[in-house]
């Protein structure tokens, strides 16, 4: 199954072709185009956040500088993706990121994980990552122009993010005994998470040729994924999915803790400015 | 370079042998007619020790620097304002990676500055060693320890050692924006709501006099200055760019809507500069002997991402080699 929108698998091909390519979130219903924002806006700035805590604290200095480009990056990504939803809902980027409870969030679990030793950083940049590019490689032809603008610039960045995963996920997974032990432990920790990435969801039907039904992206992200594992001689874990649900306002439980940190100084001065 | 650092308890790596008559007087004519000193050329052992110092603690002042700073990402107040915080700290990093490069064309290797750092041997700017309780401190370091960085660090973009000057020259530029972003942090502050307004003026009674203290002592005291000076890696005095300084901060202080903690400042006509008090050289001599809130704090933190991260730098090399050696076996196999 390639990646698609979600109104190239609807049963009527001729709908499809009628919708003209200037479509716009206003034809969408505005609430569920914000919700599908958040889902994206929420996946990145949760990273981001993960990614920030690794500043200073990285096996190199180069990688410090390397995890924070990447951080930047999703950052940028999580604050264009909160801006767009922020319109539609009469907020600001910041009133979505500082002001919301974990329940509000629509972040997956994977991304809330804490952030654990260097293996599971590599691990879930190249999971995540493997899922990104798949995404926004298909929103670029998104019916919504803002959306699909961001998923093109999005889309470099996360190559990068995932060559350098993947590079990493080589160099650790064929080291030495510890570096393939901590790299295996790591993809077994993190592997139960990754299928909430690709569930099924009815949001996206009901974004006709704006969103993308992640179903479809799991396959060519496997590929890419267990194509690295295996140059990294690591094994796909046989570990079952754990039940999701942060799409849903069930949030894991890292991610209150999370939210403590990032947003006790906004919350200390509610209205104030920065 | 911030001018507190005392001279390194570590004698470098040993350069070359002095150089030849000719030489010296290569070096001298260059040294003379202002030109620059390349990896290359001959020069005296002592301007080789002194600028593997000089530019290791600085090097080792940007990672160390990043602590403090590094310690409001995950709580900066806007997005806006962690993504500016992220970028400068990453830049932080870079420049300690550029500083170490150019320590290297002078013999000294990565390895071994960093583990005197480690190792508690070497020094870096005693200002990283004071903590940052609040979000105000992240605009009192841009504006204050940025801008005192710049005023020593500009000069050395003159610096006679090449690769010292030129990565100075990068290090300047963005530090200058590292400044303008701590001026806006606490202008926004100052402006903003009563609670902030005295955030952003309790951190500059906080960073005032530390950041004076970052030229170094009083030119009197200074043993490493005369030195550094005739061999043009230093242009100005400690207390010519302290002066300099204090002038620039003033208007600049005004236009944020605070108070510079110093009842003694005031304009001197006569000298065309502000005067200012006497500044506590027991309490920079007590934090550069180890005895600052945050010192052995940094350290250990830098130690244990350091050994943290052992084992990740221990399977690069190692893949490495195995790829090497698979490489080798394939061409054999070629051939």
């Amino acid at each position: 199954m390639t990646p698609q929108l979600v109104s190239a698998t609807a049963p009527n091909g001729a709908d499809h072709a009628a919708v003209p390519s200037s479509r716009q979130a206003d034809m969408a219903d505005m609430a569920d185009m914000a919700e599908y924002l958040l889902w994206l806006g929420d996946d990145a700035l949760v990273s981001a956040q993960r990614l920030g805590e690794w500043i200073t604290n990285a096996p190199e200095l180069e990688e410090d500088v390397a995890l924070g480009n990447i951080g930047l990056d999703q950052l940028g990504q999580a604050r264009a993706l909160l801006s767009y939803a922020g319109e539609l809902l009469g907020r600001n980027e910041d009133e979505l990121a500082y002001f919301r409870d974990d329940v509000d969030f629509r972040c997956t679990h994977l991304v809330s994980l804490p952030r654990g030793d260097f293996a599971d950083a590599v691990v879930r940049l190249l999971l995540v990552g493997a899922y990104s590019e798949q995404l926004y490689a298909a929103l670029t032809t998104s019916a919504d122009e803002r959306l699909a603008g961001i998923a093109a610039k999005a889309i470099k960045e996360v190559r990068y993010h995932v060559e350098h995963a993947a590079g990493w996920a080589v160099r650790l997974g064929d080291g030495t005994d510890e570096s393939h032990r901590r790299m295996q432990d790591a993809l077994n920790r993190a592997w139960p998470y990754l299928d909430e990435l690709f569930d099924p969801h009815p949001l996206t039907d009901h974004l006709d040729g704006i969103a993308v039904d992640p179903a479809t992206l799991k396959e060519p992200a496997l590929q890419r994924i267990t194509a690295v594992l295996d140059e990294a001689t690591l094994t796909v874990p046989a570990t079952q999915r754990v039940a999701g649900g942060g799409r849903d306002g069930r949030p894991s439980e890292h991610l209150g803790p999370m939210l403590a940190v990032m947003q006790v100084l906004a919350r200390a001065h509610p209205g104030a400015s920065w | 370079m911030h001018g507190d650092h005392a001279p390194a308890t570590s004698a470098g790596p040993a350069g070359p042998a002095e150089p030849s008559a000719s030489g010296q007087s290569s070096f001298d004519r260059v040294i003379a007619g202002d030109g620059r000193i390349e990896p290359r050329d001959e020069m005296p052992d002592d301007y080789r020790k002194s600028l593997i110092r000089q530019i290791s603690q600085h090097a080792h002042s940007e990672i160390i620097g990043m602590q403090p700073e590094g310690n409001w990402i995950t709580r900066a107040p806007s997005l806006h304002r962690k993504a500016i915080l992220m970028a400068k700290v990453q830049d932080e990093a870079g420049h300690g990676l550029y500083l170490y490069s150019a320590a290297e064309t002078l013999g000294a290797s990565r390895e071994d500055m960093m583990q005197a750092l480690l190792a508690g041997k070497a020094r870096y700017s005693s200002i990283f060693n004071y903590p940052t309780p609040t979000w105000a401190d992240i605009g009192a370091i841009g504006w204050l320890v940025d801008g005192a960085a710049i005023c020593n660090q500009v000069p050395l973009c003159r610096a006679s050692y090449g690769p010292y000057a030129r990565a100075m020259i990068r290090i300047c530029k963005e530090e200058s924006f590292h400044q303008r972003q701590g001026f806006e942090i606490l202008l926004t502050l100052s402006r903003g709501t009563p609670a902030q307004h005295e955030l952003a003026q309790e951190a500059v009674n906080r960073w005032y006099a530390p950041s004076l203290m970052m030229f170094g002592p009083p030119d009197a005291d200074s043993p490493n200055s005369a030195k550094s000076m005739a061999w043009k890696i230093k242009r100005f005095s400690n207390d010519e760019l302290r002066q300099r300084f204090v002038d620039m901060l003033v208007p600049q202080a005004q236009a944020l809507g605070l108070t510079l903690p110093d009842p003694d400042l005031r304009w001197n006509a006569e000298r065309g500069h502000y005067d200012f008090g006497e500044l506590d050289w027991s309490e920079f001599k007590a934090v550069l002997a180890g005895q600052g809130q945050c010192n052995v704090q940094r350290v250990e933190h830098r130690r244990r991402a350091h050994t943290e991260g052992a084992w990740v730098r221990e399977a690069a090399m190692a893949h490495a080699a195995k790829k090497a050696a698979r490489q080798q076996q394939s061409a054999r196999g070629a051939a």
